[in-house]
């Protein structure tokens, strides 16, 4: 099923919220001194805080709680004094068998994401956690039913996470996916996070049900967990859709239950349901005190913020780029360069698609925007072709430098309309059965023709033709009229 | 020879550390068999460390407040790489990779750390009965429980096998033991002492604390492993807060001079000596049946006390007649010192016990959640991770330990919480409040440490609410996160001691050995009858 194509009836509307946990990028873990980083030997990174040795006491990292309210101020959340409660359920991976996190008093509460189609999903709450550790079931299949036995790595116990909690605003499979996509560029553009759902830096549940079309009612959702991109975001919701809808459709209704999004077969399987659900049995921390909220370090926080995606987006739209362009452009921080380019004075249209089309995403540091600038000028001006222009692109991306300096070093050196014209009806004259042929021809001889033709301008005047105005040449040659 | 007597002779260079250490070594080698007040004697660990301090002082440098003292430390503290067992199968064979914050400044001091003492497992319990490695006795009378939990520091000082221990108090645990024991014991303000290190039981609850043999020494001890700790977000430092964070809205006791008539103290270096003109109010409800008769002041006063609707507020029952007698000496012995002594109604005081055992399994529940055979300790395999969990702490916890992980669990399940966990909490701060409305008028309370002198081994194993009841005394200090200290005052019908509490507001035990409730602490050691009789190997120390 494509991702476009309506995954369920029209007489049905998809229900959708996120829980979005996001690693945040500090030097240490949430509480004690271990390095916060991916990748290391298992068991390397710990101490007798993070692996919960008795009489050890956690200290709250306060770079975490930074980080977190930077976050909480880009959601527009409002940031109270909260709370650390443990929530206890026994996990081997779970040092201390229970987690430290945040209940009934989150850090940050009430925001709203705006998304690029202009919709916007409210964020209820994003408050601090911490991570558990990993666990590798070992034996036949690595799953914990045929496993011999576990191995534990508790590097990741105690990093600091923020957990995004939605609220069921999302409509459509496209907006779950750009939902989760902003969060992603929201993270990146304020730093708290890299945000790579690969390397599970962020991972994303979706709370998936369905209602009738126009009802307002909240059905049994479920939660469809290991959601590792966001292809499988988009599957998985519209597979957990259909599947609802089904289940209501034949007079049953879905039970309330965590599924395992399992990419190879393209479904979701039944995990815990609700019935084995365990009693968290939430409390205060008592290890820890409150976090105050700071009108002055919000403040603060609030001044330092980088502009948004939604910002950045509005002010390209607000200098002439389309929607979709806009939203392409700052997901690839190229929007500075453009609006620096336009200022520059360079025409808007040509620019977000010389940049869009044609600058590769990952390499165009060393493209300056008056450079940028100079070469949609020379394209605007005709002293370029789109050919040529994109050529010089990639040789300023690598470094080349100035555009006029790499056309002249590619021989692209302006070509003037008259010298254009001598060329084409040289050609004319050097190939006079194509050329009837071409002026006679209908359909795809011509169109053959049409081609030689134009190979053999080309050929002449050694790629500095555009090949669009030999193309206008020769039709107003064959109909007769002057160029 | 008292603490600080022997780290003057140290550090004069009149003992040597290992001589006083050797000393008790042999008190150790001679009564332990009979009294089981440890876990663990670190006799090698010990001659190391006062041979240190003996060579320190050889070279002429300062071996701190506690040179050459040596010190018995409950055996729910962290000591690196020495055991740590809480009294607990489950925990058999963990030696931690570290020292808790109050041991490592032990060691800093110039003390010698003699041994791990015995406790109720996870320190829960009233007896030191629950100890996994058997019953330590009373050295006052063999027959007896030295109380609990820290019942085996108790009973090291009692026996002089230290002049001081380190205990540590949830609801009572050292005041208790202290008392029947004949020591004396303090429990911190909540925050006081830094509690990285020590195994936790009932985190909003735990503190530790000293137990010694005089007053003097109990606060030179409490100086040393008190004050702010950046490993515990629950520490503070008296001299640089209004009131630690337990407090409802209340300004800080640091610094209080006490005594409103206390003119005669102008300059900031003059100590302030006894309780002339300190407010001291007798607690009604935890005095059993004392009631003001003859008292200075006569008579309840409950106005102005948040549910004191009349004189007569309902008070705990229990308290003997010979412990109620002796504390009525001791409210008569500070108001011959000079105190203004007066009854007062605490209503609240009397739902503590039901609050505390709520609270304290709740937060068990979850601190003894690690002991899953995962990480350390005790390991019973299972054919699944749940198995081994379900094995291990069925063979590693003991019954008591067993009875509040469940009741702790349950209270907090969906569905009870609101009716048991956040009524209490509610109770809880309904204590603090009313508390504090005391202390608005009084500088201390004061009330007995515990409803009984020791009682027999085995005369309440069977019934854990009666064991439970040894508490109530203690518990509103806990709850409220306030200071109170057990002092001995004189003996019971069985000629066993008996403890008197006298109980402060936040940060009262600041600064150490100076203020009011060291001052009151004093002067009931003072006039105390006659010193209790210690038994005939512990009576003059070494």
């Amino acid at each position: 099923m494509s991702p476009r194509e309506p995954p369920i009836p029209a007489d049905w509307e998809l229900v959708v919220g996120l829980e979005v946990h996001v690693e945040l990028a500090t030097a240490t873990k949430l509480f004690c001194g271990c390095a916060n980083r991916f990748g290391d030997e298992p068991n390397t990174n710990v101490c007798p805080v993070c692996l919960g040795l008795p009489g050890s006491l956690p200290v709250v990292n306060a770079r975490a709680v930074e980080l977190a309210v930077r976050l909480g101020r880009a959601l527009g959340c409002r940031v109270e004094t909260s709370v650390f409660a443990r929530k206890n359920y026994f996990y081997p991976d779970m040092p201390k068998n229970y987690q430290v996190t945040q209940y009934d008093r989150p850090t940050n509460a009430d925001g709203r994401l705006e998304l690029p189609d202009g919709s916007a999903v409210g964020i209820e709450r994003a408050h601090i956690e911490e991570d558990t550790g990993k666990t590798t079931h070992m034996g036949s299949g690595g799953r914990i039913h045929d496993a011999v036995y576990s191995l534990v790595d508790y590097n990741r116990a105690g990093v600091p996470l923020v957990e995004i909690v939605t609220r069921p605003d999302i409509r459509t499979v496209e907006q779950a996916r750009a939902c989760a996509a902003e969060l992603r560029a929201v993270m990146a553009a304020v730093g708290v996070s890299d945000a790579r759902m690969e390397e599970g830096s962020m991972r994303v549940d979706a709370n998936v049900s369905v209602r009738p079309a126009g009802s307002g009612e909240l059905r049994t959702r479920c939660e469809v967990k290991n959601l590792n991109s966001l292809r499988s975001l988009g599957r998985a919701v519209a597979y957990e859709a259909r599947r609802h809808v089904d289940l209501w459709e034949a007079g049953e209704r879905p039970r309330q239950e965590t599924r395992h999004w399992d990419e190879s077969t393209g479904r979701t399987i039944s995990g815990r349901s609700k019935e084995e659900v365990e009693d968290y049995r939430y409390f205060t921390e008592p290890d820890l005190v409150p976090l105050v909220a700071d009108a002055a370090v919000v403040t603060a926080v609030d001044a330092a913020l980088p502009e948004l995606p939604r910002d950045r987006r509005a002010a390209l739209a607000s200098a002439g780029a389309g929607s979709g362009e806009a939203a392409l452009l700052v997901e690839r921080g190229q929007d500075e360069l453009v609006l620096a380019a336009v200022a520059a004075g360079a025409d808007v249209e040509l620019t977000v698609t010389r940049v869009v089309n044609d600058l590769a995403a990952d390499d165009w540091s060393q493209v300056a925007p008056e450079g940028l600038a100079a070469l949609v000028a020379m394209e605007r001006a005709g002293k370029l072709t789109a050919t040529q222009a994109k050529q010089v692109l990639a040789e300023m991306a690598s470094g080349g430098g100035d555009p006029a300096a790499v056309a002249e070093r590619l021989g692209f050196e302006a070509m003037a309309a008259d010298d254009l014209a001598t060329a084409v009806d040289q050609v004319i004259e050097a190939h006079p059965d194509e050329w009837s042929r071409f002026c006679a021809g209908e359909g795809d001889d011509r169109k053959k023709m049409a081609g030689f033709l134009t190979g053999q301008v080309m050929r002449a005047t050694r790629g500095r033709a555009d090949g669009a105005a030999v193309n206008r040449l020769l039709t107003d040659r064959a109909t007769g009229r002057a160029p | 020879m008292t603490a600080l007597g022997i780290a003057a002779a140290v550090a004069a260079g009149e003992r040597s550390a290992r001589s006083v250490l050797e000393e008790h070594l042999d008190r150790i080698a001679e009564r332990e068999p009979e009294i089981g007040a440890f876990t663990c004697v670190m006799a090698d660990e010990a001659r190391a460390a006062a041979s240190e301090i003996d060579a320190a002082v050889a070279r002429g440098e300062r071996p701190g407040p506690l040179a050459g003292v040596p010190v018995a430390v409950k055996d729910n503290l962290c000591t690196r790489d020495a055991p740590t067992t809480c009294s607990s199968r489950i925990l058999e064979g963990w030696r931690p990779p570290y020292d808790a914050t109050a041991v490592q400044r032990l060691r800093a001091a110039g003390a010698v750390i003699v041994g791990k003492t015995n406790l109720d497992e996870f320190a829960m319990g009233s007896s030191t009965e629950s100890s996994a490695f058997g019953p330590t006795r009373n050295p006052r009378d063999l027959s007896r429980v030295p109380g609990g939990s820290s019942g085996g520091s108790a009973a090291a000082v009692a026996a002089g096998f230290a002049p001081l221990a380190l205990g540590t108090d949830t609801g009572g645990s050292v005041r208790q033991p202290a008392a029947l024991c004949g020591a004396v014991g303090l429990k911190p303000t909540y925050g006081s002492v830094s509690r990285y290190g020590l195994v936790a039981f009932a985190s909003s609850l735990d503190q530790i604390g000293p137990i010694a043999t005089s007053v003097a020494d109990a606060a030179a001890l409490f100086e040393v492993v008190s004050g702010p700790d950046p490993l515990d977000s629950t520490s503070f430092d008296p001299a640089a807060v209004a009131a630690p964070h337990v407090g409802e809205g209340r300004t800080g006791a640091a610094g209080r001079t006490g005594a409103a008539g206390d003119n005669s103290v102008d300059g900031e270096d003059e100590v302030p000596e006894g309780v002339e003109g300190l407010r001291i109010g007798v607690l009604a409800e935890l005095c059993g049946g004392l009631d003001g008769g003859g008292l200075g002041s006569g008579g309840l006063d409950g106005s102005g006390l948040a549910g004191g609707g009349g004189p007569a507020a309902a008070g705990v029952e229990g308290v003997a007649a010979d412990v109620a007698a002796r504390t009525a000496e001791a409210v008569a012995a500070l108001e011959a010192a000079g105190a203004v002594v007066e009854a007062v109604s605490v209503p609240s005081t009397v739902l503590g016990l039901s609050a505390y055992y709520l609270i304290a399994p709740a937060e068990a529940s979850s601190n003894l959640a690690r002991y899953d055979g995962v990480r350390y300790g005790l390991r019973v395999e299972g054919s699944t991770a749940a198995e081994m969990n379900v094995s291990t702490r069925t063979a590693g916890f003991g019954a008591e330990v067993k009875r509040r992980i469940m009741l702790g669990t349950y209270v907090l399940s969906a569905g009870y919480y609101d009716a048991f966990y956040a009524k209490a909490l509610r109770a809880r701060a309904l204590i603090r409040r009313e508390l504090d409305e005391a202390y608005g008028r009084f500088d201390l309370l004061v009330c007995p440490t515990a409803p009984t002198t020791a009682f027999e081994l085995g005369a309440k194993t069977a019934d854990p609410l009666s064991m439970y009841l040894n508490d109530v005394c203690t518990i509103p200090s806990n709850l409220a996160g306030h200071p109170a200290i057990s002092v001995p005052f004189g003996l019971g019908e069985d000629g066993l001691p008996v403890g008197v509490q006298i109980m402060g507001p936040a940060c009262a035990e600041h600064p150490a050995g100076r203020s009011p409730l060291w001052r009151a602490a004093a002067a009931l050691e003072r006039a105390a009858p006659s010193p209790a009789p210690a038994d005939p190997a512990g009576e003059a120390g070494p």
